[in-house]
């Protein structure tokens, strides 16, 4: 890896401690100057380019390729096929471990979904291969594809999301429903959506004999290295893999895909370094994706508007080959105090790749259809959507009746709605107009994501000349784990920040875990806590022990790490520099390996959520229907905020993902051929700069001393929930109408306008 | 990607002559063009690049009163040009309120005119499509096909026309200048693009090897500044194609309608000059009811396609909308987002923000 020139900001922005202080990103130079190296800008000695071609049916075989005129296309070098290809090790079917997901690496000529690789042309320039695979001209023989919600027999799958129970319960929903004297009974749908990171999926792969090194953005380097050395047969230090930067990976760069799996069996081929970089249409298929859903939510209240009852069903795909379910039912365990919930899954199988993690799986698919349905009873009970949901606070975790471990929602609640002047909002919707005639509508909804915590590890070292260094193979993936997790570590060494060597980014460095469930920085963070505060006992044993030392005698317990010197916790005028330390004892560094992890008892004991209030104003032109939004507040409380910039930036990132789930985002499928009809950027609409309005995300101050050493919960998903509903829920207030549909178009509120 | 011959001509007869080989293509700043050859959908053997013509790049005033538009003029260029947009309001907010900044920089007013339809069918090499491949059929008909035309359209293409600049001229009587293997002609820009009939392949009436080399619109055109605006509804704020949009330019004398001029975009395969429902307008005061009137006389012959049936009520309604825009005087500064029905609003929130 080139050395990266990691900046910080000016340090009289920092006071003292690193933790809490609004770094800018340490890549951010690097970035604005187009010098951080991404996978794709790698260009070892002899790389060739490999294109893929994909196939253009969804279900059924590919009878014939045009291998001959593709290789004779000047500059292609070989065409990779089910029948010419380097063997695998093991069968890309078997699964080896609940993370493992069957993937498309040319094992036969079955077709199972649109996008599907079935060959790689690699060649000595892009267009070359490019050409080449064009030139594959495929013939298939086509089955009738499977598409959309009622595709086939429904099932209940044996698991939802990772390893969660499909179906939950709590009381008894159907006499909480009898008894209730209001009920709704509502039935919301959401359509596939795709990650679409701006950086592509890439690698570049060079074999060297036996041994391997793999450029590729990874959101986990380890996991992908262990899953490389199984395909290939090879040991895990053979393998090398570097991921300093990734251009945004949602989840979909979390586990490896096939994809990269081909570039590196193309290089294995040639026999040269190979790049495939994906087209931005070959993402939709391979590299995984939100699955739709249609949810039924069945909700009663007593006449006060207390819940009596929650039923939260939900219907989503998988393909045919592989299990992957939307948990979207499970958003509604955490939130609201109904003394009867039951959530259930079921699912039908279609010819799509295999959906994956997308930023906050399941939660967000479920909020959207959780906040409209508590709006929809807020307002069938007459009351204001934030008085309901206070009047059903939840105060221990619903579906299980645990303690939470630390729940700041109603200071969520109250900061948002006193930002955002909420207490002005009238009950009846279709009540507001501003100057030009446009509706307004204000609506709400709240967010929720759990605090995960996964395994990692760190490594620290202290060094003579006073600097010292934190290892451990994170993953930034535009978050800001450069700049966040360094700020840890400055403050675990008790050095300033450019004292610091934080390297990241590489297979061998301590294992981080995955970049995914919110859960990096508490994870990795935990890991470098650990790995800090064992590399300065070590120091303190070293000065303890030795009775030229101010601190002799102090014992381990007894002293502070600060400013690169150790100080007697009982009498802060004694205290001693590192580079004395280590000078005396005459050693260049000592080192220490820390790691971070869950803590099972914590998590039998309580329930573990970060939490958030999300107000939106919307306006709709009341004739034609276009929907705009003008104003958003969050107010998101999620334990300690170790950077405020980075988080803020992560919370407006979700607020604005929210919007689009409410209003933009949407794959259009075609129903005969199951292909992707809007697989670009132009057409498959995200918000751009003119739909986002001015946003306010407020951090609550939050003290959870159980989630982790560092109280730190996760803050890179939560910004969708909660966002999405409300947003649907203010062009309800806007219009008077509820749109069930998402993303809301045009055409379902023009004519009830 | 195919291999292809890339030819920069110096002048405009050596340009015609390469270009009406068989398999050859104007390549002007191309972002249509090249997205397509990278999509596998045209596959041209030869570009015969135009920017680096002389002469074709000027926004010239004639002596009669009209504008002469050189075809390489960029759509940024000649929106920004104050006179031009102080003359032809309408035209310069349909521009701004296409693609993005950097697409309207790059883009030019002869690629713009020809730019190709954003049927999905046509731009998915693996579909059928008759515009694509001729005979092979229409995949559009009966799928994903919400944004496709509501007029004009025939069993064998129901795609629109998806530019902005185009239906404020057509609504202005452009005319287009044609450079061709017989020497220049001129023809209206109604009759630039054809509806599909029984041949969707063939979209415009340039023969091989025909350059535009300008648009001109004519002195009466600035007779509407006063009155002229560009409505365009979208599925987001901006960079996105019109779902409808209309342009709508009045002669107001003593109260009355003197002359009025509508035409639709988004909703056929060639910018839709609604004549019929013009003549509602002669001689009568801008009133709510005329407009209502005018509405459904552009929008009688209208049929769904497809999964559009509401576009032809939101046309209706944005009629009524530009020309009522239009009869309350066209504003003196372009809105920060043009075009958009959040145009009014979008100034103040952004210099809030
Ligand atoms: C993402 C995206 C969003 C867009 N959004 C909008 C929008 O909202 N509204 C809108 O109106 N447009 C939109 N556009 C289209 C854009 O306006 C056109 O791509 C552009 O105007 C084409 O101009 P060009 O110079 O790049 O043409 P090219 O791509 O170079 O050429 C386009 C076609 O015209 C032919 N051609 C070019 N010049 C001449 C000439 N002088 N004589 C004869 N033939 C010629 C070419 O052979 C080619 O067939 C969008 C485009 C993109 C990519
Ligand atoms: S509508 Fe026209 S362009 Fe679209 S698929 Fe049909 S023939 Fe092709």
């Amino acid at each position: 890896m080139p050395e990266l020139n990691l900046t910080s900001a000016p340090a009289h922005l920092r006071h003292g401690s690193n933790i809490g202080q609004p770094l800018t990103r340490r890549d951010g130079v690097l970035k604005v100057r187009g010098q951080a190296t991404y996978a794709a800008d790698n260009h070892p000695p002899g790389m060739l380019f490999a294109v893929m071609a994909v196939a253009s049916i969804a279900r059924g075989r590919v009878t014939s390729l045009d291998v001959a005129a593709a290789r004779r296309h000047p500059g292609v070098v070989d065409v990779m096929t089910s029948d010419h290809k380097p063997e695998l090790a093991i069968d890309p079917e078997i699964k080896t471990n609940p993370f493992v997901f069957r993937m498309e690496v040319l094992q036969s000529n079955e077709v199972r979904y649109a996008n599907q690789p079935i060959a790689v042309v690699i060649a000595e320039t892009l267009e070359a291969a490019t050409e080449g695979a064009a030139l594959l001209a495929p013939r298939y023989e086509t089955l009738p594809a499977l598409v959309g919600l009622d595709a086939g027999e429904s099932f209940v799958p044996p698991v939802v999301g990772v390893g969660n129970p499909t179906e939950n319960h709590r009381g008894d929903v159907e006499a909480g429903l009898a008894a209730a004297e209001k009920q709704i009974d509502a039935i919301y749908e959401t359509p596939p959506q795709y990650h679409n990171a701006m950086e592509p999926h890439a690698i570049v792969a060079s074999w060297n004999g036996d041994s391997l090194q793999i450029d590729m953005p990874t959101q986990g380097l380890m996991l992908s290295l262990a899953r490389v050395a199984e395909l290939f047969g090879i040991a895990h230090d053979k393998i090398h893999i570097r991921s300093p930067f990734l251009g945004g990976g949602f989840g979909s760069k979390g586990l490896m895909a096939g994809p990269p799996v081909l570039g590196i069996m193309a290089a294995k081929l040639v026999g040269k370094p190979v790049k495939l970089v994906l087209r931005r249409e070959q993402m939709y298929g391979p590299v995984g994706h939100r699955a739709p859903t249609r949810q039924r939510l069945r909700i009663g209240a007593d006449g006060e508007g207390r819940l009596t009852a929650l039923d939260h069903h939900a219907r989503t795909v998988s393909s045919t080959f592989d299990d992957f379910y939307e948990p979207a039912a499970d958003a509604s365990h955490t939130l609201y105090a109904a003394p009867a919930i039951r959530t259930s899954h079921d699912a039908v199988r279609v010819n799509t790749g295999t959906p994956l993690f997308m930023r906050a799986p399941g939660e967000a698919t479920g909020s959207i259809a959780l906040e409209s349905a508590i709006d929809e009873m807020a307002w069938a009970c007459g009351i204001d959507p934030l008085a309901f949901r206070l009047k059903n606070y939840a105060e221990v975790e619903p579906i299980t009746g645990k303690p939470f471990s630390s729940k700041a929602l109603r200071a969520c609640y109250e900061q948002g709605a006193a930002r955002f002047g909420w207490a002005k909002r009238p009950l009846q919707p279709r009540q507001m107009r501003d100057d030009d005639g446009l509706l307004v509508g204000w609506g709400m909804g709240t967010a929720t994501f759990p605090a995960l915590m996964f395994q990692a590890e760190a490594r620290a070292v202290l060094r003579r000349d006073g600097s010292g260094a934190m290892e451990i193979g994170a993953h930034d993936m535009g978050q800001g784990a450069w700049t966040a997790l360094a700020q840890i570590a400055a403050d675990e060494l008790g050095l300033d920040i450019d004292r610091v060597e934080f390297k990241a980014g590489s297979s061998d460095l301590p294992d981080a875990g995955i970049a995914g469930g919110s859960a990096h920085t508490a994870t990795a963070g935990a890991a470098i806590h650990s790995a800090g505060a064992a590399v300065i006992a070590k120091l303190a044993d070293l000065a303890a022990n030795d009775e030229r030392s101010p601190l002799f005698g102090a014992g381990n317990a007894g002293v502070i790490a600060r400013d690169g010197r150790l100080i007697r916790r009982d009498d802060e005028s004694r205290g001693e520099g590192y580079s004395e330390i280590l000078a005396r004892a005459d050693v260049a560094e000592v080192e220490a390996r820390g790691t971070g992890a869950p803590n099972p008892a914590a998590m039998e004991e309580y329930a573990m959520h970060a939490h958030g209030a999300v107000f939106a104003e919307v306006k709709v032109d009341p004739e034609l229907g276009q929907v705009r939004v003008t104003r958003m507040v969050g107010a998101f409380a999620a334990g300690r905020i170790v950077n405020p910039r980075m988080v803020q930036s992560q919370l407006f990132g979700g607020m604005i993902w929210g919007m689009s789930f409410a209003l933009h985002e949407e794959a259009i499928t075609d129903r005969r051929s199951g292909r992707v009809m809007n697989a670009n950027l132009g057409e498959y609409h995200i918000p751009v700069n003119a739909d986002v309005p001015p946003l306010d995300a407020i951090m609550v101050e939050e003290h959870d001393p159980h989630v982790n050493a560092l109280g730190i919960k996760g803050v890179g998903e939560i910004g969708i929930t909660g966002s999405a509903g409300a947003v649907a829920n203010a062009v309800w207030h806007a219009t008077g109408v509820r749109v069930r549909r998402f993303p809301i178009r045009i055409e379902e509120l023009l004519t009830k306008l | 990607m195919k291999q292809f011959d890339y030819v920069r001509p110096a002048t405009v007869a050596e340009a015609v002559a390469a270009a009406a080989q068989p398999g050859a293509a104007y390549l002007a700043a191309g972002t249509n063009l090249l997205d397509l050859m990278k999509g596998g959908v045209s596959r041209p053997d030869r570009l015969v690049d135009v920017t680096h013509l002389d002469g074709l790049d000027q926004i010239e005033c004639l002596a009669d009163g009209g504008v002469r538009i050189g075809a390489l003029v960029s759509n940024a260029d000649l929106a920004h040009d104050a006179h031009f947009a102080k003359s032809y309001p309408a035209v310069a907010e349909a521009l701004l309120s296409g693609a993005s900044a950097q697409l309207r920089n790059a883009a030019t007013i002869g690629g713009n005119l020809l730019q190709r339809t954003r049927c999905a069918y046509f731009y998915d090499a693996a579909s059928r499509c008759n515009k694509r491949e001729a005979g092979s059929g229409c995949d559009a008909r009966d799928g994903e096909n919400r944004t496709h035309a509501v007029l004009g359209w025939s069993e064998n293409c129901i795609a629109t026309h998806p530019s902005d600049f185009c239906v404020p001229l057509v609504a202005l009587d452009a005319v287009v200048e044609i450079e061709g293997r017989n020497g220049r002609r001129e023809i209206a820009l109604d009759e630039l693009h054809r509806l599909p009939g029984n041949t969707p392949e063939r979209e415009s009436a340039l023969e091989p090897g025909d350059l535009i080399v300008a648009v001109r619109l004519p002195a009466a055109a600035r007779g509407f500044a006063a009155h002229a605006r560009y409505l365009k509804v979208r599925d987001r704020t901006s960079y996105a194609f019109a779902v409808v949009s209309a342009a709508a330019a009045l002669q107001i004398e003593n109260g009355k309608i003197v002359e009025a001029r509508l035409a639709l975009g988004g909703v056929a395969a060639k910018p839709w000059r609604a004549r019929a429902a013009e003549d509602v307008l002669r001689n009568v005061a801008p009133t709510a009811d005329a407009f209502q009137e005018t509405a459904w006389r552009a929008l009688t012959d209208a049929k769904p396609s497809g999964d559009n049936a509401f576009k032809i009520e939101l046309a209706r309604r944005i009629v009524v909308r530009a020309l009522s825009l239009a009869a309350a005087g066209t504003p003196a500064r372009i809105a920060a987002l043009p075009a958009s029905p959040f145009a009014s609003t979008s100034g103040a929130i952004h210099a809030r923000a």
